[in-house]
């Protein structure tokens, strides 16, 4: 198994705030990597420093063999991580094409504006999106929104796909039907790195889980392993649906 | 030497002025957003509320301050609710045009009304003579009542109720929203103040030096370098801004021709605005 | 329907689509808009000298340079989204440049008028890696702040004539054949500028880079993380912005034969232009040309009327307030929205 993501003792401070402490994981090639954590547990902001929205304080980022700490987000978008925002944020004047197709032009393959629609149009079509092709991107639903989020950072073709609550708000229709497009994803030799407020989902689909509390590391293993992590269960507040949607979720 | 120190004290002085031009204009913005570009047409409407007042009933210019505020206050209210209010929370390119629309009305009205040739208030003061040096009676006025005003305003700010609503609403509209603040009307209140304290500076401004009706676009760009220099919605910054341009123009009069000073006044400004785009005064933020 | 949900994802994941650079080309000139273009292009260069008609030259001349600042300008107000209410400095710069070089130094026109677009461009991309960090508003000030700052500045640049600028003796029109054929010349040059405008609009529309000036427009953040260099982009538009409008600086105050700081550094012009935009409809490349022939037979109306001719400005800061609060569309946005069929043909 070789990694291809490595976030080394990374931390970062907002005024009083220690977000992200000390934290180090690794995302190997191929996998689903489940982060989850409380809420303001630093999560999202994880995700900000890998993909250079935010710097780190201090800590190293090493993607695919490249140190990309550091980096503006646009170059380690070039570099193939691509992300599907917690709080979407669709170009709403744009139709769902084109918001795909700037994934697909400025991602890792640099496409010309040609082939970046035929890539979009089908990544549109694999997520469900493909009767809303030329709708604004404001006029689609919640769900729409959590696809379209999805489907941009996909056109990309990107090594790596950082996924943020995508599952957030749905109905369990939707969640389902996410979930597998997920998995097809994975299929597709795309490697995920996921948070995830949904314990069934997450349970179910991650290969391991990282679990942080506070901005600190708290376990890290198989889904089952987590579930029965007791300091995991006393971070949730002895949530104890946890340790039974981890059971019926388990591969 | 006293030649230059003098020079700066009285920048200082007329700066308080711009200072309180300014603390209009960052009292919009910081509360919603909103950059009046009518900011200099509103200037002129005090210079002309001022003069017409002391040219119809002979009484002082100062004495004419408190309907100078109700006027603004009023006419600001207007303006609120006539353009203001539809773009609140659109892109900030709506806000701009809306209140530039209003500068083009304001503006071609008192074109038409007053023509663009010069006017001036009579006001006399007796100076403060130090060595062989005059300090103008109506500067060191002027700078009195910027202070006193600027200091009305904070304890409006902090001790009333509509002050206190005003605050609220700038930090977060939607919280004050749910804690049962009408925002819209504190909204059109915090325009009305802005307007108003813009129209004494006007007034104020009047009592320095003569006018024109186009004279309002030189004071709206010192205003935009004191609030920059500022910081956003910052009152006191404002005051303090604006003393900070009176003191450098006061510096530069000695030393360069009068043509620079905008050279100097508007690379100040780019400059401000690209290394400290939250004000060098921002520390105060009340 | 779940599987075959995935297997589509894994396939979209690896597709990789081929097409060459000749069919993109055939594509844009397949299209009607890009011809049309050049035909709107050609009828107003062509009407005066067919019309036999020296005033008409006159208001299309203008007519022109407005098309060329409005078009320009949207670039950045209606593609990029950041408001800039100095645009009019690249014209007075560029103004500036071209007619000293074909004046004091006898370069050849054409050559001067592209100096100073090359000029201006440079420095607009140099100056906008400063102040295109700065978001919303804060942009907006800074491009006041820069147009007065040259404004100042050349009012006290004696090589250009400090406050009363530069006049241009009759002397100066020898090279095109005397101020007749000069006049001519630089009608042609100015309409040209203007189909260029046009079509550079369309392109840029049009192309992976305008896509993402788009994206820029719609939301930074989420263009940055996206991939859209946005630093790099925002500059390049910013400096693209400001080439034709140099240019046209150069040949509008070649013809005018007078180029002084308060005419060329306007800031009224500026906002007029922002105005044209909005009445035609903003990011749109139709939109900005419909705006601009209104606003000047409105404003030729408003000048001429007896009532009017005093509250010109009131009137048009009327229209304007109309027209930000209850059209942010302009006529096009408005047009488009209830006519889907015109899509094509108004873009
Ligand atoms: N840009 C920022 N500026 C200041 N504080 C921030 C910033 N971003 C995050 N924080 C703070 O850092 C902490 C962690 O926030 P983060 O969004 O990473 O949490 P999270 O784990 O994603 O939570 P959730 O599950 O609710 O999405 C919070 O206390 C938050 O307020
Ligand atoms: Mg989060």
């Amino acid at each position: 198994m070789t990694a291809l993501l490595q976030a080394i003792n990374l931390s970062r401070r907002f005024g009083g705030v220690q977000a992200v402490s000390e934290l180090t994981f690794t995302v190997n090639q191929g996998e689903i990597l489940g982060l989850i954590g409380p809420n303001g547990a630093g999560k999202s902001t994880v995700f900000n420093l890998l993909n250079g929205v935010i710097a780190p304080d201090t800590g190293q980022i090493i993607f695919d063999g490249k140190d990309i700490t550091g980096l503006p987000p646009y170059t380690v978008a070039r570099h193939g991580i691509a992300r599907a925002h917690q709080i979407m944020q669709p170009l709403l004047g744009l139709s769902v094409l084109e918001n795909c197709m700037v994934g697909a032009c400025f991602g890792r393959e640099n496409m010309n504006l040609a082939d970046a629609r035929e890539a979009a149009r089908e990544v549109a079509q694999s997520v469900g999106l493909g009767d809303r092709i030329n709708a604004l991107a404001g006029s689609l639903t919640t769900a729409g929104k959590k696809r379209l989020e999805m489907a941009r950072a996909l056109s990309a073709h990107p090594k790596l796909l950082l996924l943020d609550e995508v599952l957030a708000g749905l109905n369990p229709t939707e969640i389902e039907h996410m979930i597998e497009t997920i998995r097809g994803i994975r299929k597709g030799g795309i490697t995920i790195l996921m948070i995830e407020h949904v314990m069934r989902a997450i349970m179910s689909l991650s290969d391991r889980i990282v679990v942080i509390n506070l901005g600190k590391r708290l376990a890290e293993g198989t889904p089952r392993e987590i579930a029965e992590n007791p300091e995991v269960i006393t971070a949730y507040l002895g949530d104890s649906k946890l340790l039974a949607t981890a059971e019926e979720g388990a591969p | 030497m006293i030649g230059i120190l003098a020079s700066v004290v009285d920048g200082v002085l007329v700066g308080a002025v711009y200072g309180l031009a300014a603390m209009g204009l960052t009292l919009i913005w910081g509360v919603m957003n909103v950059i009046n570009l009518s900011h200099g047409a509103i200037i002129v409407l005090g210079m002309f509320v001022v003069y017409f007042l002391t040219g119809a009933t002979g009484v002082s210019a100062y004495v004419g301050i408190p309907v100078v505020v109700v006027v603004g206050f009023v006419a600001g209210i207007i303006i609120y609710w006539m353009s203001v209010n539809r773009v609140i929370g659109r892109p900030i390119l709506m806000s701009l045009l809306a209140t530039f629309s209003l500068n083009m009305i304001i503006i071609g009205l008192a074109t038409a009304a007053w023509t663009t040739s010069p006017y001036n208030v009579p006001v006399s003061l007796p100076g403060i003579t130090v060595q062989n040096y005059t300090f103008t009676g109506t500067h060191i006025m002027a700078a009195i009542i910027a202070g006193a005003i600027a200091g009305i305003l904070y304890l409006f700010l902090h001790y009333t109720r509509p002050g206190k609503a005003i605050r609220a609403v700038a930090s977060n509209r939607d919280a004050a929203e749910l804690n049962g603040i009408p925002t819209r009307q504190v909204l059109a209140m915090a325009f009305g103040l802005g307007v108003a304290l813009a129209c004494v500076s006007g007034a104020l401004i009047a009592t320095l030096f003569p006018f024109t009706v186009l004279s309002g676009g030189a004071y709206q760009l010192k205003s935009f370098v004191v609030t920059v220099l500022g910081g956003l919605g910052n009152p006191a910054g404002a005051l303090l801004g604006g003393i900070a341009l009176g003191m450098v123009e006061g510096l530069a009069t000695p030393f360069t021709p009068v043509s620079w000073t905008p050279i100097i006044e508007f690379g100040l400004f780019v400059l401000t605005l690209i290394a400290f785009p939250r004000g060098i005064f921002a520390f105060t933020k009340a | 329907m779940p599987s075959s949900i995935s297997q589509d994802v894994a396939k979209a994941g690896t597709f990789k689509p081929q097409r060459s650079f000749a069919d993109e080309i055939y594509r844009h000139v397949r299209e009607p808009f890009p011809w049309l273009i050049v035909i709107f292009t050609a009828v107003v260069g062509l009407a005066p000298v067919v019309m036999d008609d020296v005033s008409l030259r006159e208001s299309l001349l203008l007519a022109a340079v407005y098309v060329t600042l409005a078009s320009n300008l949207n670039l950045m107000i209606g593609y990029a989204e950041y408001v800039n209410f100095g645009n009019i400095v690249f014209f007075g710069l560029g103004g500036y440049i071209g007619v000293y070089l074909a004046t004091s130094w006898h370069v050849n026109l054409v050559l001067s008028v592209l100096a100073g677009g090359v000029c201006v461009s440079a420095l607009a991309y140099l100056f906008g890696r400063g102040i295109l960090g700065l978001r919303g508003a804060f942009f907006a000030l800074a491009t006041i702040g820069v147009n007065e700052a040259i404004h100042a500045f050349v009012t006290n640049f004696e090589p250009w004539g400090g406050a009363t600028g530069i006049y241009l003796s009759m002397d100066a029109y020898e090279p095109l054949g005397g101020p007749m054929s000069g006049l001519w010349f630089c009608y042609y040059l100015l309409v040209l500028v203007m189909g260029l405008s046009l079509l550079l609009s369309y392109a840029i529309k049009t192309s992976k880079f305008g896509l993402g000036i788009l994206a820029i427009g719609q939301n930074e953040d989420a263009a940055a993380v996206l991939g859209v260099p946005t630093p790099r982009y925002k500059a390049i538009i910013y400096a693209i912005s400001g080439f034709l409008p140099a240019v046209a600086g150069g040949l509008y105050f070649f013809k005018s034969g007078i180029i002084e700081p308060n005419g060329a550094f306007d800031l009224t012009t500026s906002i007029e232009a922002i105005v044209m935009i909005m009445l035609g409809g903003a990011g749109t490349i139709t939109g900005p040309v419909i705006g601009a022939f209104l606003y000047e037979e409105l404003r030729g109306f408003l000048l001429f009327s007896e009532t009017f001719s005093h509250l010109q400005l009131v009137l048009a800061g009327a229209l304007l307030l109309i027209i930000v609060l209850f059209v942010p569309g302009g006529l096009l946005g408005w047009l488009r929205a209830r006519l889907p069929w015109l899509r094509k043909w108004l873009q």
